[in-house]
């Protein structure tokens, strides 16, 4: 047993990929805390595939991949708060088209511009952790790191905004500008998850963990340390199913966060929270993001 | 009634809210409402410190509006509003609690958390509270009566409990100006009569408190100062100054009968009266 967990890791390369993959379930599963709560999983989806586009042209401009998929997300999750804050109304439809264009316009571009396939971008769709090299490591544990201190900062005020913008400004707190930096953090932790994850499944990432711990407690503080356990738990899970059945680390990291899942709805003690995440009954008042 | 006396005489008991002193809400020349459409029309008011003010209008006459202008949610057209003199945002020192919390009721946050939440604006960043910010959020259910629900998770408490939770938040937030949008509007008669006992106990702290109502004959039993909006002040006095049949009829529109009982105010509805619109 312990040789088979050892093993793996005496390898430089699937020693990084373990790393990061640790990295990565405690950063969704904190972002993902706002996520599950504010219903913004849409949102994450949409900045996913438009970091896609994002990679596909930092490929075929030469830029490195962080570059392009930050600044595609980025710029995309500005537009997506500038909107919904000035229109007020769920915008659910237009970043729909918006993101699926987009999206679209990144698959055309690769297969126009990438011919060479020594470049996996196959990988960024569904995730290969063993891939990491020393410098994806780095930029993963940077911008994870700059992830977690922001909300380390600014936890009061991000929850006080999360649960009541309205009343957070009117004390004196720049509600709008928080909740644009948690859509800047939303992307953040999307693009540093793509390459263990993919495009396809981190938003499974970002909600799961933080969804199960959401049916254990009503604590919100709660939520955020249990969530990065059950987000630690599936990426080491899922990292050793990757390696050992040799499948994409990102189905069987997202494979273990739903069994988890699964186990918590069955045996768990909120049923109350159970329903609204499965979105029948619960009393929800909360105006758009 | 403390405020106004200490104007006329010019000194202060105890040294706070000088009466030299700005108003505590200086409202002026202010114009605002919603897509072009006006709400508010050249709105001037002043307020003195520790006023205890009911602010009475009929549905959609701009009181909601008043007070979100007031608190820097939204922004006037034309004018300006004073907060202890100075223009801008005001801050902690205004606390609100608005007419209908539009929250996430099955938000993973206690009673207890709801309330401490109005220090986080007082803490600053990356400080956590502290004692004293415990024992604050401890009395400030109390004051509303709600210190047995301080664990309970807010969306399991009754309206009229989530509503004192939501003034307790506001009291936590120790505020030199206190709005209250129809604050008892869902609350028994006991809490209702607390929350009046509490609210003149704040007056006589030297906050100054604006309650919007639909309760005329209690606005003019409690309060100290009325104040009549229908998209412009028709008036503003102590209660028996302000609440003449001329002056409700103007900011009403309709027919609202006055009936004095020695020292007591009513105000009911005129059944001789039809206005057809
Ligand atoms: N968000 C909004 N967008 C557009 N119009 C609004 C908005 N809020 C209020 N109004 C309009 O502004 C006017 C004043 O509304 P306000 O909420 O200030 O009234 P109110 O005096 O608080 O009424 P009530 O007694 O019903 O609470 C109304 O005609 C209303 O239709
Ligand atoms: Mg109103």
């Amino acid at each position: 047993m312990i040789e088979w967990i050892m093993e793996p890791l005496g390898y430089s390369f699937l020693l990084r990929g373990f790393v990061a993959a640790i990295m990565i379930g405690i950063i969704c599963a904190v972002v993902g805390t706002f996520v599950v709560l504010k219903g913004l999983a849409f949102i994450g989806d949409a900045l996913a595939h438009i970091a896609f586009t994002g990679i596909v042209v930092a490929f075929l401009v030469g830029f490195s991949f962080y570059i392009g998929a930050l600044a595609a997300a980025i710029i995309a999750a500005l537009g997506i708060g500038t909107v919904s804050q000035r229109t007020g109304v769920s915008t659910d439809t237009s970043i729909g088209i918006f993101f699926s264009g987009i999206f679209a316009l990144g698959i055309v571009l690769m297969s126009i511009g990438i011919h060479t396939y020594t470049i996996d971008l196959f990988s960024y769709l569904f995730g290969d952790i063993l891939s990491v090299r020393r410098d994806d490591l780095i930029s993963i544990l940077i911008l994870g790191g700059i992830v977690l201190a922001v909300i380390a900062v600014l936890y009061k005020e991000l929850l006080f905004v999360s649960f009541d913008p309205v009343v957070a400004e009117s004390a004196g707190l720049p509600a709008r500008w928080l909740q644009m930096l948690l859509l800047i953090l939303l992307s953040v932790t999307v693009v540093v998850s793509v390459q263990a994850v993919g495009i396809v499944l981190v938003v499974a990432m970002i909600v799961t963990p933080s969804a199960t711990a959401y049916l254990i407690t009503d604590r919100f503080g709660v939520m955020m340390a249990l969530g990065a356990v059950f987000g630690a738990i599936s990426a080491i899970g899922g990292f050793y199913l990757s390696y050992y059945a040799d499948v994409p680390s990102g189905g069987s990291i997202v494979l273990v966060a739903t069994s988890l899942f699964a186990i918590v709805a069955i045996i768990g003690p909120k049923r109350r929270n159970l329903r609204k995440i499965l979105g029948s009954g619960g009393e929800v008042t909360q105006r758009p993001a | 009634m403390t405020a106004q006396v200490e104007a006329v005489n010019g000194v202060s008991p105890n040294g706070s809210n000088a009466p030299s002193g700005p108003p505590a809400i200086r409202v002026e020349d202010l114009s605002t409402g919603y897509h072009e459409e006006p709400v508010l029309q050249h709105v001037d008011l002043s307020v003195a410190a520790g006023s205890l003010v009911g602010l009475i209008g009929p549905n959609g006459s701009g009181k909601s509006t008043l007070f979100k202008t007031m608190t820097g949610l939204h922004e006037p057209w034309t004018g300006r509003v004073l907060i202890n003199g100075k223009p801008g945002k005001p801050g902690a020192d205004v606390a609100y609690v608005p007419q209908t919390e539009t929250v996430d009721w099955s938000f993973p946050v206690t009673a207890g958390q709801v309330v401490m939440m109005g220090r986080y604006p007082r803490l600053g960043l990356i400080r956590w509270p502290r004692k004293r910010d415990h024992e604050i959020v401890d009395r400030s259910l109390e004051k509303v009566g709600m210190s047995g629900f301080k664990d309970r998770q807010i969306g399991q408490l009754s309206g009229g409990q989530r509503q004192r939770v939501f003034l307790a938040r506001a009291l936590a937030q120790e505020p030199s100006i206190l709005l209250l949008d129809e604050p008892v509007s869902g609350v028994d008669a006991t809490t209702q009569h607390q929350i009046f006992e509490l609210l003149d106990q704040l007056c006589e702290e030297g906050v100054t408190t604006i309650v919007a109502s639909h309760d005329l004959s209690c606005v003019a039993q409690r309060f100290d100062q009325v104040l009549l909006l229908n998209r412009t002040v028709h008036g503003y006095g102590p209660p028996d100054e302000v609440l003449t049949q001329d002056l409700l009829n103007k900011t009403f529109q309709s027919h609202l009968l006055l009936l004095r009982l020695g020292t007591r105010t009513f105000v009911v509805e005129d059944p001789d009266h039809f206005q057809h619109d």
